[in-house]
């Protein structure tokens, strides 16, 4: 490298950025097959079981919508937490301790926040557009396609950058991979299960109500509902929340990851 | 101007001082070899000179940047090649040289990947995965990956740790291409040939900290003179030999199964044995005598 491109060395430069995701994508293109084929099949068993499961026996529709248009929407949200939170937390966890992937990038001249930046890119890239897959199956199930339905994978993206910030935040962390265990269940699990995806969370205790507001999931399936059925004025603070969560997760894993990984 | 700077620079890990004051200074264009036994401070040193550690006390300047503000500068016109194999091993030959060349910003990838593909001679291994390669060309690899941007300093961490002799002798050849070039090397080891055959100068590092330094045979002319005896036999034997050899002020060590007596040719009265196998005198004896540490 000569001394005048060194000379223009600065923060958050594009070129490492490009450079540690042409990494991922030199990866991905080696296990693309069964992580498409897992996020395709998910959500049509999942559509299968509670959508034409259930309704057929206890719910016909949800808020005027058949119940099987509204799991799958929800499902938008089941995707993404899975596409991103938990790549990031075991991806990263196994490259920093076992496959000492991070020292090796940290020689080149890159520094941490670069480093943690495209990892959440590139997670939020791939979970952006495997979050899509529920509301195509479910267009294939019924669901009318709507013009708004093109700002979903924009949702998926902001919502993966979250929750990839989250989980690389969990990966500096821990002290063993098992303890990943609580974290899923501890957070993952309830965040799941209070985003709305299979119920209405009008239907929960106000106090899950309120709570369920601050989670990240529930303003992603409120935003792909109302790109299938309808936008609301309060959908702009939804995705304002969600970019939010994801500036937010970004720094915290910055900070994490750095005391990690410099000594 | 001096390639690589330190001056009183401490690292600690909590209670544990893993480098204690070290001064250091490389000059450009010479291959300097870092000895020290396991736990001298050798991998925390390489650390610190590339920024992924900090150091608690001193100064470090590499290629004239100031570390730890300028790192990123300096990082990108040196090169790294680590200690344990860190190769994507699921991704082609050609992939992890290229991802490489992006993140050194070269800007003819292509032009690059190949440069490097000829010195680590794997060209015909190009579309290969890394994990269908044997060691010796998986560490040739990452030899390669550190010089795929043709840094001005290259930092090798026991570039042979782990290798059988043939693949280590075949990473000396190409060790040795680089140092005929004019690239500035600094090398950790604990390999006392490695450090005879590759280095222009020797730095014996112990618990954090240069004890000695010199060509290697300025070491061994100033610690070890010019021959060593080693005496076999039962430890009642030895005892007794090292007992005589020490009275006459000369440098005993263990080597194996046997003693060795540094500086022989001072000896007189019988402090040598007639069965005693008389040698030139090495840098592993140097190494142990300063280090106390059995040599590899």
């Amino acid at each position: 490298m000569s001394s005048g491109t060194t000379a223009k060395l600065r923060r958050l430069e594009p070129a490492a950025i490009a450079g540690i995701m042409s990494r991922e994508v030199a990866n991905f293109r080696t296990y693309w097959k069964g992580t498409t084929f897992s996020s395709i099949l998910e959500p049509i068993v999942y559509l299968l079981a509670f959508g034409l499961g259930l309704s057929a026996t206890l719910v016909d529709e949800v808020n005027g919508v058949p119940y099987i248009q509204f799991v799958g929407t929800g499902m938008v949200a089941t995707a993404v937490i899975f596409s991103s939170a938990l790549p990031a937390m075991f991806g990263t966890f196994v490259k920093h301790r076992f496959q000492n992937t991070y020292d090796a990038i940290l020689a080149a001249p890159v520094d941490v926040e670069e480093l943690v930046t495209a990892e959440m890119l590139w997670i939020a890239l791939r979970s952006g557009t495997y979050g899509c897959v529920p509301l195509l199956v479910t267009i294939g199930f019924g669901l009318d396609p709507a013009w708004g339905m093109l700002l979903v994978p924009f949702f998926c993206f902001a919502t993966a950058l979250g929750f990839a910030g989250f989980g690389i935040a969990m990966a500096a962390t821990v002290a063993k991979i098992d303890q990943f265990n609580y974290v899923t269940a501890l957070c993952i699990t309830p965040l799941f299960l209070v985003a709305g995806t299979f119920f209405p969370i009008e239907g929960l205790p106000e106090g899950f109500q309120i709570v369920a507001q601050l989670n990240p999931l529930h303003q992603l399936v409120e935003l792909v509902r109302g790109g299938a059925f309808g936008f609301e004025p309060v959908d702009i603070a939804r995705f304002a929340f969600l970019v939010g969560f994801a500036l937010l997760t970004w720094r915290i894993a910055i900070n994490r990851m750095q005391n990690r990984l410099i000594d | 101007m001096a390639a690589i700077e330190l001056r009183g620079v401490v690292k600690r890990f909590g209670p544990i001082t893993a480098v204690d004051g070290l001064d250091l200074e490389v000059p450009e264009g010479i291959c300097l070899g870092l000895l020290g036994p396991n736990g001298a401070g050798k991998s925390t040193t390489m650390r610190l000179l590339t920024g992924q550690a900090i150091a608690d006390e001193g100064e470090l300047r590499v290629l004239d940047y100031e570390l730890p503000a300028e790192a990123k500068a300096a990082r990108a016109e040196m090169g790294v090649v680590p200690q344990l194999d860190n190769l994507d091993v699921d991704v082609t030959v050609e992939d992890n040289l290229a991802v490489f060349a992006r993140l050194y910003r070269v800007p003819d990838v292509g032009a690059a990947v190949d440069k490097a593909l000829d010195l680590a001679r794997l060209r015909e291994r190009r579309g290969d995965a890394v994990d269908e390669l044997s060691g010796g060309m998986r560490r040739r690899l990452l030899l390669a990956r550190g010089l795929v941007h043709e840094p001005r300093l290259i930092l090798l961490d026991e570039p042979t740790v782990g290798l059988d002799p043939q693949i280590r002798t075949e990473l000396w050849t190409l060790i040795d291409n680089l140092r005929s070039r004019g690239t500035t090397i600094l090398m950790s080891t604990h390999y006392i040939e490695e450090a005879e055959r590759l280095a222009d100068e020797v730095a014996v590092v112990n618990k954090g900290k240069v004890i000695a330094r010199a060509t290697p045979a300025e070491l061994i002319a100033a610690h070890a003179g010019t021959h060593t005896a080693e005496v076999y036999g039962p430890p009642e034997r030895l005892t007794e030999v090292r007992a005589i050899a020490e009275q006459q002020g000369l440098a005993v060590r263990p080597a194996g199964p046997a003693i060795a007596i540094v500086g022989s040719e001072r000896a007189n009265g019988g402090a040598v044995p007639e069965d005693a196998v008389v040698r030139a005198a090495s840098l592993e004896d140097v190494f142990v005598l300063l280090t106390g540490a059995e040599a590899e």
